[in-house]
């Protein structure tokens, strides 16, 4: 256990300084939360002029933002799912063997979330422009498994080196071929990281609205109704409803996966 | 059988780094690199003025649009507001990340850390829009100043030309607050990573030796940390420049790169100007970056 | 297979990592049910034999036989060979009974089967009754025998022990030195223990290989590797030795060449003390005294120059005794059997 013990305490204007920062972060959420009870329809009057909770059932009868959700949820599945699988096989092959140019591989995995967003959107718009293929569903999965990849495999390759190697030398040697070691050993192992990666490459799909703009067609995902909204607010009440919600949404499994993600490395300190 | 494909393979250690290494390296590979590599080759063609189509053939003429005096703004507006912005995060972060790496307790610690990196994952349109909300004509801030009876300063604030305008969430003023605030959580992280790495006893060696808590902060602390603040800085720039959801959301009239891009690609078509601009960013990051490692920046990433 | 075919036979093996010649043409032989101890500092090739034989790794040149058969290029689920890891590699996520019963639930022997097994494995490790606990709960000693028990519960022909002892402090390591050998001559299985620990080696071993630079230095048992070292390494680094060489070897055996002696074979005499037939001697002063409590050191600077370290019980002597001999002059004899003449 690290001890904390300075000796000393933080000073007031330090703990001043921490506990503005933390409300800096927070406080505009929970305005949010305030705003998603307004009774106010075409401002956004301070303080509300009255509360009500009449636009969660407005929002719940928006169809269009039901597909948009289903849209997103659609997108965030189907992008982790890939995310899972290319983060996990990139990290194993990483971890288990030093070739050349591993560094250049985590590099080049990291670009997609390093690079301005801009830039990732850009140069898949123009290259499915250029080959011709349509916009569509697998045009915005694409892009989002793009900056998905290096939350998956950030998790797993930390898990594979926390990990003992010779756990997997051990079930070779006592009999076991590669695929029972792999269902036997190395699957309960990292199962955690996979969960705190893949909540976290959903989270980050699901509120990607930069890369989106430029791959999806058509269609609308849940950030690009919201984004239609910050330019061209129609729908108020309901933006400030679906705003709450999305903040709940993405907050849970972020939350979750972090939590993983400092149990797993709290056991390994014991 | 399965046992059989085991023994294959594993006398066979290259192939199986192949099947491991091959999917995603072919994803990365070609729609990627594939993509960016396009996106470079397409700001060396042109548009025809008259027709709207894109002409493949090479030419310098996309990039010499950039330096039109309007252009040129634009690159500079954004590097000075990502400038502003870099600046004002290391100021708020670096007091909560202090005290996340040397005062909290472990158990504390752990909750700020997630407080601190939720916001970093998730909701960053949504996060946007709570700065609509509270920087509007009539909304919380407006009424805070009129509360308090300092409304007058409100209205001198926003009536500085370059950066006011007719209310606060149609301003740069405005996409500064909102900039400095979705993007503090990416400063936070790497100063207390730095922070962290500093080893107790250094600090007690440097009050052994003689300096005040002050002295030590500011001999000590303040060197150790800088890393972690210009890693904080790669991300507060990096997204900076390549935003165009605040200016769009919050700005006026005036572009910023982002909204350039977005424009140029998607109302005129023109790809290669909007790659060319793309480069723009690319370019100001790489040179970021080299700078950056050797302040030792990567060291606290 | 034939009884009296050798365990593990190494032709030429050598393992290169890149420029690195971690192991280089080792000849190698261990018999069958013996107790085989390979020594050697860290880098030494030792660890890396121990792999080879395991199957996780491959050599790059030669081929290792296990009872007659190939297996070089096995991988480690096709060799009738189980390890003890050094870090003990207990999967975290099952019980204790789990893990000893691994081997088995791999070849889908029956559950009850599995159970009973997995139970007479705890016993002979003397953890019955916790089967049903995590590796996390359990002590470092506690760790070592499970990773035992899960080693053997497939008889293996041969079991292999990476440095098992090295994370256990001095009583316990002494204690399980003395089990270790106690479960093998139970079992009855060819046991390879790779250590640095010359004084592990020494206490259980049958024989002995003393490694050094990916080469074998010497093979033999703890009496011959300690009595005869074959060269200076090896006479350095399994116990203390004097070395002595050049003009002064000449002076003491008459013969140049290098010849080590072991500081508690040599005995402190007065000065011109008769120097018996079967014995050599040396003049020399005491320069330093180091009272060790059950035993004190003395190094005794000869007076043709260079010096030898010598160890004596304190069977009489009290530290005030021992001290008071600074300075003192000394003849020094030594059975001439305890010298080893040594290459180099």
């Amino acid at each position: 256990m690290p001890s904390n013990s300075n000796g000393e305490k933080a000073s007031l204007g330090l703990k001043l300084g921490a506990l503005a920062g933390l409300l800096f972060l927070y406080v505009p959420l929970l305005i949010i939360f305030l705003y998603a009870f307004t009774t106010d329809e075409t401002t956004y009057t301070f303080p509300p002029p009255g509360l009500t909770t009449k636009w969660f059932g407005v929002a719940l009868g928006r169809v269009d933002l039901w597909r948009a959700l289903a849209l997103s949820m659609q997108v965030a599945a189907v992008a982790t799912v890939a995310a899972l699988i290319l983060g996990t096989l990139a990290a194993a092959a990483v971890y288990r063997s030093n070739f050349f140019g591993r560094e250049a591989i985590s590099f080049m995995l990291v670009l997609p979330i390093a690079l301005p967003g801009i830039v990732t959107g850009i140069a898949l718009r123009s290259a499915i422009g250029t080959i011709g293929i349509p916009f569509s569903f697998w045009t915005i999965v694409i892009g989002h498994a793009t900056f998905c990849v290096v939350v998956v495999y950030n998790n797993v390759l930390a898990r594979f080196r926390r990990t003992s190697g010779s756990q997997m030398e051990a079930s070779m040697d006592l009999g076991a071929n590669s695929f029972q070691t792999f269902f036997h050993v190395v699957l309960p192992n990292i199962s955690t990281a996979l969960l705190a990666g893949g909540m976290l490459a959903f989270a980050l799909s699901f509120d990607e609205v930069i890369v989106t703009t430029f791959t999806a067609g058509q269609q609308s995902t849940l950030p690009i109704w919201i984004f239609s909204q910050l330019t061209r607010p129609r729908d108020r009440p309901v933006t400030n409803v679906v705003a709450m919600f999305v903040i709940l949404i993405t907050f849970l499994p972020i939350f979750f996966a972090q939590k993983i993600s400092a149990e797993a490395s709290d056991v390994e300190g014991k | 059988m399965l046992t059989r494909v085991s023994t294959y393979l594993y006398q066979r250690p290259r192939l199986i780094l192949f099947l491991l290494l091959g999917p995603p390296m072919i994803y990365f590979l070609v729609v990627y690199l594939g993509s960016l590599i396009a996106l470079l080759l397409n700001s060396f063609y042109y548009l025809e003025e008259f027709t709207g189509l894109v002409v493949r053939e090479f030419t310098l003429e996309t990039y010499g649009e950039l330096f039109t005096p309007s252009n040129l703004g634009i690159f500079l507006r954004t590097a000075g507001m990502a400038a502003a912005v870099t600046v004002a995060d290391a100021l708020i972060a670096f007091p909560l990340a202090y005290y996340i790496a040397k005062f909290a307790s472990p158990r504390a610690r752990t909750w700020l850390y997630i407080a601190v990196t939720l916001p970093l994952w998730s909701s960053y349109l949504v996060r946007v829009y709570a700065w609509k909300l509270i920087l509007a004509k009539e909304g919380i801030v407006s009424w805070f100043f009129e509360a308090l009876r300092i409304d007058f300063a409100l209205d001198w604030i926003l009536s500085i030309p370059s950066i006011g305008g007719s209310s606060l969430s149609l301003s740069p003023i405005g996409m500064f607050i909102a900039f400095a605030y979705i993007w503090l959580p990416y400063m936070i992280v790497p100063i207390q990573t730095a922070l962290e790495r500093v080893p107790k006893s250094l600090l007690e060696a440097s009050g052994d030796l003689g300096a005040k808590p002050a002295q030590t902060f500011r001999k000590i602390i303040l060197p150790l940390a800088f890393p972690g603040v210009v890693a904080g800085s790669i991300f507060t720039f990096s997204l900076t420049l390549g935003d165009f959801i605040v200016p769009q959301s919050l700005g006026n009239s005036r572009y910023f790169i982002g909204q350039a891009v977005y424009a140029h690609q998607g109302t005129s078509g023109n790809i290669p100007l909007a790659a060319a601009f793309t480069m723009g960013p690319v370019v100001i990051m790489l040179a970021y970056l080299l700078i950056a490692r050797k302040l030792g920046a990567f060291d606290a990433l | 297979m034939k009884l009296s075919a050798p365990a593990i036979q190494f032709e030429k093996v050598s393992r290169y990592f890149g420029e690195v010649k971690a192991v280089d043409a080792v000849d190698l032989e261990i018999r069958d049910g013996e107790f085989f101890s390979m020594l050697g500092p860290s880098g030494s090739g030792k660890t890396t034999c121990l792999r080879m034989i395991a199957g996780f790794d491959r050599p790059t040149s030669g081929r290792i036989i296990l009872y007659g058969q190939d297996v070089s290029t096995l991988p480690p689920y096709e060799r009738d060979v189980n390890t003890v890891f050094q870090d003990y590699a207990l999967f975290p996520h099952m019980t204790v009974g789990e893990n000893v019963a691994y081997g088995l639930m791999i070849r889908k022997v029956a559950k009850a089967e599995q159970m009973k097994r997995m139970e007479e494995m705890l016993d002979l490790v003397q953890l019955a009754g916790y089967a049903a606990r995590k590796p996390s709960q359990l002590s470092g000693g506690q760790r070592q025998r499970v990773a035992l028990a899960r080693a053997l519960i497939n008889h293996p022909k041969v079991l292999l022990l990476d440095e098992p002892l090295g994370a256990l402090d001095l009583k316990l390591r002494q204690q399980m030195q003395v089990e270790l050998k106690a479960i093998q001559k139970r079992v009855g299985i060819t046991f390879i223990f790779v250590t640095h620990d010359q004084e592990e080696a020494l206490t259980m071993s049958d024989r002995i290989a003393v490694f050094r630079d990916g080469k074998i230095e010497q093979i033999g048992s703890p009496a011959d590797v300690y009595e005869r070292p074959a060269t200076p390494f090896v006479a350095g680094f399994v116990g203390t030795s004097n070395l002595v060489s050049g003009d002064m070897a000449a002076r003491i055996t008459g013969d140049a060449q290098t010849f080590s002696v072991r500081p508690e074979k040599i005995h402190l005499a007065a000065p011109g003390q008769t120097v018996a037939n079967d014995a050599y001697s040396a003049d020399g002063v005491i320069r330093d005294v180091v009272y060790l409590g059950l035993f004190t050191r003395y190094l005794v600077e000869l007076d043709g120059g260079g010096d030898l370290v010598v160890v004596e019980q304190n069977l009489k002597s009290t530290s005030m005794d021992v001290l008071k001999a600074r300075g003192r002059a000394v003849r020094l004899l030594w059975n001439r059997d305890h010298i080893s003449r040594v290459g180099g």
